[in-house]
């Protein structure tokens, strides 16, 4: 699986998009690849929740007091939905 | 998602969170950090 620290939804989903279905751009060498890998923002509620919680403030909690995080976890379900199956936990 | 026993690729960003901190934080949830890096677009 794939772990993101990116800083909004535009740049989480160009990278998740690559990940999953291809660049999206077409711009690069994953243009047309499909990957289907599972990915996840580091501060969405189930990563976040498997991490010690000192840890986390420590290494996180500053960017993610600045981050809209919400948005992000959106956009991030948006693509892991439109990956089907390929990019669900199941099968990751 | 279960990070337990997982291979995680971690990609940071310098304006949002690091790779070093995401493997951190994988490593201790149980998971195998085979790639980390961190982008900078600035």
């Amino acid at each position: 699986m794939v772990l993101l620290g990116t800083p909004n939804p535009e740049s989480s989903r160009l990278v998740a998009l690559t990940l999953t279905e291809g660049d999206p751009t077409w711009a690069g060498p994953l243009a047309g690849v499909r990957l289907e890998l599972p990915v996840f923002h580091i501060t969405e509620e189930s990563i976040k929740a498997q991490v010690p919680p000192e840890v986390y403030e420590a290494q996180v909690g500053l960017a993610e007091a600045v981050l809209d995080t919400r948005a992000i976890r959106e956009t991030l379900e948006d693509v892991r939905a439109r990956a089907g199956a390929g990019a669900k936990e199941e099968t990751a | 998602m279960d990070l337990r026993g997982r291979q995680v690729i971690a990609i940071g960003e310098r304006d949002g969170v690091p790779g070093p901190a995401l493997a951190r934080c994988a490593e201790l949830a149980g998971a195998e950090v085979i790639l980390q890096m961190t982008h900078c677009f600035v």
